[in-house]
């Protein structure tokens, strides 16, 4: 977004000389060059995954009838989908939990004003990096093959797929604690899980219960779609609908789905602007 | 902490409402996971999937002409690049509108924030599946739906950004006489835009977690190949699958995550 017609701010001498001198911001032709390469990428990027405007322009029009197909919902559908709905939930209500168990050890082992051995952290760190990239679909199609088709599987899933972010945001949150009660405590020679119990949990238990409601927001998301691969919920419903071509059907899924999730993100936000 | 304190009556009342309401709540939701029992395949699909794993299907990593490893994470990569440029564009206008210092009037920024609300909680693979009913399977439904649905959160914290700018520079643009389009051009973009390129690059990361399942929907990607080993249950090519997406995402993380430092 920068303007070529701003002006180049030129750094202007002043009789109060600066410890640092500010860095001299890249000249005009060095700027057009890097766009005219950033410009160049872009298409050569849509060229390559074939995104033309012409495409994006016959889009159009079929994206308007399938909104037309969509509406009026089939609002008789609604006692159908109403028990999957809850299901979703569900899933993600015991997804989150067991994964926010399994995390709170891991993330005392991650941080490293808790464990000082680096031979520790950095090991568990790379693990808990790895299983955050693992997509939780991913983790839903694997759980699915072993356990068979169901909600179980999905509750799988999602717990390691919150396992890796809860771990992740309180792993950070305890390296940012303040050492003063740790420091205190070691001092009248408390022993490790002393410390945790009374000099870092205390300190840690809003954050953690905020990252759990904000984990939880994500999951119910997530859940909304793991019956695409079978893992119980709504989704496969809206595979389903989808399949068979009943747009009118997947509309009042997705309304439906749309309203729990605000309903519950509307709910966390307060409970988490009241911990924080 | 402090036991001997004696608590007031409605504290107690209090936390313990919520307690029962908590455990009603997780009752609830353990009844619902109706566990069937671990089926009697389950130990030889746990063995070919361990089995899978430890030894990947490397002959996958490069096909001639054909649809192998490495295009499949080139395109995830291209098509998360494409959708995150394309929002973190379109979002400006959106954010303006949302932020309450620069549109008139709190009805203004209101239904602005409750546009960005929705687009933001419908799931991206539901957008997914939608555009791919609309313009047909590939790429270019997946980098409409992660454009369409980044646009929500990166409007929102770009809004957010636009909040907590200094107004010192747009008052004195404005008391020299400078029109709208000139004080948001000289006064408010470059206050925000080092902040806006740290969010965009933030949500790349995000995209690309997403790109490597857009293609169970049909929607492009590395994806597609992941739901054909799935479902004929080709699990050492899973493997090399999820080893390549772990490889990339990894590097796009720490590319970003070098970048993010750099700006900000």
């Amino acid at each position: 977004m920068n303007s070529p017609a701003a002006p180049t701010p030129t750094p202007t001498p002043t009789p109060n000389q600066a410890p640092r001198p500010l860095p001299v911001p890249p000249g005009r032709y060095k700027r057009y060059a890097a766009w005219m390469v950033g410009i160049v990428l872009f298409v050569i990027c849509c060229y390559q995954v074939e995104v033309t405007p012409i495409k994006l322009m016959n889009g159009i029009p079929e994206m308007g009838k399938l909104i037309g197909e969509m509406f009026p919902p089939d609002w008789s559908y609604f006692p159908t989908i109403w028990e999957p709905m809850i299901q979703t939930v569900q899933i993600a209500i015991m997804g989150t939990t067991l994964g926010a168990i399994l995390a709170i050890p891991v993330a005392l082992l991650c941080a490293n004003n808790i464990v000082t051995a680096k031979a520790v952290t950095i090991p568990v760190r790379i693990i808990l990096n790895l299983v955050r990239t693992i997509p939780d679909l991913l983790f839903a199609s694997i759980f699915v093959a072993v356990f068979g088709i169901g909600p179980f599987a999905g509750m799988l899933a999602l717990m390691f797929f919150s396992f890796g972010l809860i771990a992740k945001l309180t792993f950070e949150a305890i390296e940012a604690i303040d050492p003063g009660p740790i420091e205190a405590m070691t001092a009248v020679g408390a022993n490790k899980i002393k410390i945790i119990a009374f000099g870092v949990v205390p300190q840690i238990l809003p954050y953690f219960v905020s990252y759990l409601l904000y984990t939880f927001e994500v999951n119910v998301r997530a859940a909304s779609v793991l019956g695409l691969v079978g893992a119980g919920g709504i989704g496969l419903l809206l595979d389903r609908s989808l399949g068979l071509f009943r747009y009118d059907r997947a509309c009042i899924i997705i309304l439906l789905t749309l309203a729990i999730v605000l309903v519950i993100d509307y709910a966390s936000n307060v409970v988490r602007r009241k911990l924080l | 902490m402090n036991e001997k304190m004696p608590k007031p009556l409605l504290f107690r009342v209090q936390f313990w409402l919520i307690a029962i309401l908590i455990i009603a709540v997780y009752v609830w939701a353990f009844l619902g996971m109706d566990f069937a029992g671990i089926q009697s395949t389950a130990k030889t699909v746990t063995l070919s999937i361990l089995k899978g794993f430890a030894h990947p299907d490397w002959s996958f990593v490069h096909m001639e002409g054909g649809e192998d490893l490495l295009s499949g994470l080139l395109e995830t990569l291209i098509i998360s690049l494409l959708g995150t440029v394309v929002s973190a564009f379109v979002c400006i206008p959106f954010a303006f509108w949302a932020s309450a210092n620069m549109s008139r009037g709190w009805a203004a920024s209101g239904t602005g924030k409750i546009v960005l609300t929705i687009i933001r909680v419908i799931p991206e693979l539901i957008v997914a599946i939608l555009f791919v009913k609309a313009v047909g399977p590939g790429a270019f439904a997946g980098v409409l739906a992660l454009g369409i649905h980044s646009i929500g959160m990166l409007a929102k914290l770009y809004s957010e950004t636009i909040e907590t700018i200094d107004p010192g520079p747009s008052e004195a643009l404005t008391a020299s006489g400078a029109n709208r389009f000139q004080v948001l051009v000289f006064a408010v973009l470059p206050q925000v835009i080092p902040q806006f390129l740290s969010y965009s690059i933030y949500r790349f990361e995000i995209n690309m977690r997403s790109a490597t399942t857009l293609g169970l929907v049909g929607a492009g990607g590395i994806g597609t190949a992941l739901i054909f080993a799935l479902q004929t249950r080709n699990w050492s090519r899973v493997a090399i699958i999820l080893y390549g997406i772990i490889v990339l995402i990894t590097i796009t993380d720490l590319i970003s995550g070098w970048l993010r430092k750099k700006i900000v």
